[in-house]
């Protein structure tokens, strides 16, 4: 087990790593969103209500899902490298800000087009879309403080902590912006059918998340190998592993 | 930790009291600030008295959030350049609670006379009066709140230059809760309902701050004096 865990820490061996499980996981994802994107575009049956807008919902919430669990991800990382000092675990953290950033945009994005049809508007304060920009907010956070630093050790756990610090604070922020909404009730706006999904739907959604975490977990191993070529120019491992 | 420990940050608390009071024009450049953005917004919205009493709740926390946030920018600046931060880091005194003493002095300063000045500002915009205590207590609370985020920002962004932008970038994300508990009290209590739960919120939050920010401000500082 402890060996496990100690080759994580070795860039070496992590960039020997990564390199294989890119070359697997990658066409795994693509087959994955392939499957997910088709099925739940094509195949699912339209929503008796939204019609066929619903189906942005396939690319939405996974977008969503994983953006969240993004946080916890960097948040996870910045805890292994303020307490055991691993430097790879700070490569991580850094590799993940922007792809979660990313994933909020988009979860935002595609939920203010589905708004548009459905509730008539592309944006309305409701506690999702609060909470998620509050999410994307906490993300550019964690991005513009690691630039802020000339030096990227020192940045990184400058964003340790400032990402620890958020993971306290998301459950309460969450909590307050859905009082906050249910204070101020507007009109009647809810989302439809969600925790009563139907089967048929599900199942290509379910597909389509798998595919957004395999998604998640390619483009971050990618960006921590950019980071490790960056960092390691000159040493030998790296020569070695790239010819 | 030392035995003496809380002895020394008491005098320190002291110590940045009494600095804090002889430079009053800060704390009254803060006022004068407070005063003129919100004059802003009846020139912005409209003169008319019961859309400010209206948005008066979400103006006046507002307003408090932000001019917070930008003065808790410099809190730990002076003593990091001067080098009595590295001085405080090696003391054997635990450094979060050091650096708590001169949070808790600025928060005295700062956040205490926005208390005391409150009522008219809170009249200028047209508030309800009987909103007014509710308005002073939760400001009590949620400049505390406020204190101790501003005082994480300040720890993680002390070393960095133009940190003042920064720090309300990385902070004001975290302060919404702390907004959303202080205009849901005064915009309550301004409706007549018992605005209690909110304030207690606002307290569960203030004593978790208090409980937490040490550790977080003593990891940042020994972070910032790293670089």
């Amino acid at each position: 087990m402890w060996k496990i865990i100690h080759k994580f820490g070795s860039p070496p061996w992590f960039f020997r790593f990564a390199t294989k499980a890119v070359q697997w996981l990658l066409p795994l994802m693509l087959i994955a969103l392939a499957v997910g994107c088709v099925w739940g575009l094509l195949y699912a049956p339209p929503d008796f209500r939204q019609g066929n807008s619903y189906r942005i919902i396939f690319i939405h919430v996974p977008a969503a899902v994983v953006a969240l669990a993004g946080y916890y991800v960097m948040a996870f990382a910045g805890l292994v490298s303020l307490v055991w000092k691993i430097k790879m675990a700070d490569v991580a953290m850094r590799a993940v800000a922007p792809v979660g950033a990313a994933l909020t945009f988009v979860a935002l994005v595609t939920g203010a087009i589905w708004g548009k049809p459905t509730w008539g508007a592309w944006w309305v304060w409701d506690a999702r879309i609060t909470s998620m920009l509050i999410l994307l907010f906490l993300y550019v956070g964690v991005v513009a403080l690691f630039e802020a630093y000339e030096n990227p050790e020192v940045a990184a756990k400058a964003c340790a902590v400032l990402s620890l610090v958020g993971t306290v604070n998301i459950p309460i922020i969450y909590k307050s912006v859905d009082w906050w909404y249910s204070l101020h009730q507007p009109a009647s706006i809810k989302f439809t059918g969600e925790s009563a999904i139907d089967a048929s739907m599900l199942y290509p959604l379910l597909v389509n998340i798998g595919a957004f975490y395999l998604l998640f977990a390619v483009v971050v191993m990618m960006n921590m190998r950019a980071t490790l070529l960056e960092t390691h120019t000159n040493a030998a491992w790296l020569r070695e592993a790239v010819d | 930790m030392r035995p003496d420990s809380l002895g020394f940050c008491r005098q320190l608390f002291v110590r940045h009291l009494r600095c804090g009071v002889r430079r009053v024009e800060e704390v009254f450049n803060s006022l004068v600030f407070f005063l003129m953005v919100v004059t802003l917004f009846p020139l912005g919205i409209g003169p008319d008295s019961n859309t400010l009493r209206e948005l008066s709740p979400g103006i006046f926390w507002v307003v408090a959030l932000l001019s917070a946030l930008s003065v808790s920018g410099r809190l730990f600046s002076a003593d990091f350049e001067d080098g009595s931060l590295e001085q405080l880091a090696v003391s054997g005194h635990p450094l979060g609670l050091c650096a708590m003493a001169e949070v808790l002095a600025h928060w005295v300063l700062s956040g205490l006379t926005l208390v005391v000045a409150a009522p008219v500002f809170a009249l200028m915009l047209n508030m309800v009066p009987a909103a007014i205590p509710t308005l002073m207590l939760s400001l009590v609370l949620g400049t505390l709140c406020l204190s101790l985020l501003g005082g994480i920002g300040a720890a993680l962004t002390v070393g960095v230059r133009r940190g003042a932008l920064l720090l309300s970038l990385v902070m004001i994300p975290l302060t919404v809760p702390v907004l959303i508990f202080g205009t849901s009290a005064v915009g309550e209590a301004a409706i007549g309902y018992d605005p209690s739960r909110w304030i207690a919120l606002m307290g569960a939050f203030a004593a978790m701050g208090l409980l937490l920010a040490p550790l977080a401000i003593g990891a940042g500082l020994r972070i910032s004096l790293e670089q």
